[in-house]
């Protein structure tokens, strides 16, 4: 049986100055947490042919293109994928102080019909959940799901809505002012899952 | 932040200004095309020119991000009762808005404008002065059309001294490291224009090595009493105006409209594959849903926390 091995990282990966922080799920156990979640996803209905993964931008997108992909290996039929970016429907943008940092916009791509189709919102982190509305928000510009679900690859706790994932990587109880950072090797050069304090309290 | 100049802008600004047009590019091509971004911010468009492209695109591009779009046109309005625009400004001021566009015939009319309003002022263009939006979708056309701004040869062809857009175009095409040159008529030359820097041409063989061919209306409601700059219509027309077989097959034509048929260019290079006139108009949509975006955020660059 694996056992929990969540580990100290030693400071930085590649020589720069990172906040040191535990690894919550290794390359290995990231892995195979996602092997479990698209077998979840299944379990759920296994016709995998018909529904759609969409991943919010930006490393759900990524996760949502894994998912998609052990589906097909697992299930025979690879499900529609599509990435959606919800800068322009963030509830956020009124609360803009000089240090607010404009988000930078990806793109949107639902390359599928939208109506009466099982879609599963795929996202890296959840945490309070409004990201989450606004994807939802988005997906409905686009026609009328016969069902929504959210996957999610950290449910970090703190949620400020009545939001809830369906398919879980794993639950990590943080405080506020914790990280949890989400490195993928297509963008961040590695797969790795690790849990940030603040600098200044320890 | 207010956007009366195109030096207003920095080369980051512009390139932010790209990313965030592709975004509305995006929601242009929905069904429901629209989201919520702006929702109960208050926007009024002030036009005291007339204008069809520049005000239906502010109005859609306003509406489009859900916001309260309101139009004022000179004619019509209390302009015409001797209204002053300091006057006009402070009692739509009294309204709030977050947002003023404003199009005036007097050149420093946006910056005066910003004096009496908290709003951001976003200068649709003053008079010969200069039209920082026009210039930003330009450069957005060009983006989509040939991915690499730096190094584009464009000339930009006509009644330069009357024209805001090539006082915004010039100085925004050379920031984004584009080759430009100047040609037309010497007396539709402005006064001082060794010191922009271009090079100046009075024929069309200038045009033999460009990229693109930018074409400035003949601006006659300008003139207004002052001696004809160009014998006749025609004449220009024979001398500068451009037709398909004076271009050769990779050479684009832009205008910023109204296009004058037979004048600038015949009607069938309005019509031409060549020409990306239409595209600059779908380009200014998606490209001032961006400014109106921008101008109402503040500024710095970073990932979406979630």
């Amino acid at each position: 049986m694996p056992t929990d091995d969540l580990s100290e990282a030693a400071g930085a990966v590649d020589g720069s100055l990172a906040p040191v922080g535990k690894v919550l799920l290794d390359r290995e156990r990231l892995h195979r947490t996602l092997v479990r979640m698209a077998h979840e996803i299944a379990e759920h209905d296994p016709d995998v042919g018909a529904m759609a993964l969409v991943g919010i931008q930006r490393r759900g997108v990524e996760i949502a293109q894994r998912l998609a992909s052990h589906l097909e290996e697992f299930y025979g039929a690879r499900p529609a994928t599509g990435a959606i970016d919800i800068t322009f429907y963030r509830d956020d943008l009124d609360n803009r102080g000089p240090a607010f940092d404009q988000p930078v916009v990806h793109s949107t791509s639902l390359p599928f019909d939208v109506q009466d189709r099982r879609i599963v919102l795929v996202d890296d982190v959840l945490f309070t959940g409004r990201t989450i509305r606004a994807a939802v928000e988005a997906l409905f510009d686009y026609g009328r799901p016969a069902a929504v679900q959210l996957a999610v690859l950290v449910d970090r706790g703190h949620r400020e809505l009545p939001i809830r994932p369906d398919f879980v990587g794993k639950n990590v109880p943080t405080s506020r002012t914790e990280r949890v950072n989400v490195s993928l090797e297509e963008i961040d050069g590695r797969d790795e899952v690790t849990l940030e304090h603040p600098p200044d309290t320890r | 932040m207010h956007l009366i100049s195109i030096d207003d802008l920095s080369v980051a600004d512009i390139e932010t200004l790209f990313r965030l047009s592709d975004g509305f590019l995006e929601v242009a091509s929905r069904p429901i095309k629209k989201v919520p971004t702006l929702r109960g911010r208050t926007q009024i468009n002030m036009f005291f020119e007339a204008s069809t492209r520049t005000l239906t695109s502010f109005e859609l591009a306003g509406k489009r991000l859900s916001a309260d779009v309101v139009n004022i046109k000179a004619s019509g309005s209390s302009v015409g009762k001797g209204e002053s625009l300091k006057d006009t400004i402070l009692t739509l001021e009294s309204y709030r808005p977050d947002v003023m566009v404003i199009r005036h015939d007097r050149v420093g009319a946006c910056r005066m404008a910003t004096r009496y309003t908290n709003a951001c002022v976003v200068n649709a263009g003053d008079g010969s002065g200069e039209h920082p939006t026009q210039c930003l979708l330009d450069l957005y056309s060009l983006r989509r059309e040939f991915g690499v701004l730096e190094g584009l040869k464009v000339a930009i062809v006509g009644d330069v001294l009357r024209s805001r857009v090539a006082r915004s175009n010039v100085f925004g095409f050379r920031k984004m490291g584009i080759d430009v040159r100047l040609v037309g008529p010497p007396t539709l030359m402005p006064p001082g224009i060794g010191e922009w820097g271009v090079p100046t041409y009075e024929t069309l063989e200038a045009l033999v090595d460009v990229d693109v061919v930018y074409l400035l209306r003949m601006q006659l409601e300008r003139a207004k009493g002052r001696v004809e700059p160009v014998p006749s219509l025609r004449e220009y027309s024979r001398v500068w105006g451009l037709a398909p077989a004076k271009l050769r097959s990779g050479q684009r034509v832009m205008h910023p409209g109204p296009i004058n048929r037979g004048v600038e260019l015949t009607g069938d290079l309005a019509d031409d594959d060549r020409s990306l006139i239409l595209q600059q108009v779908e380009s200014g949509l998606a490209m001032r849903m961006a400014i109106l975006y921008h101008v109402l955020a503040p500024h710095g660059e970073g990932d979406a926390a979630t």
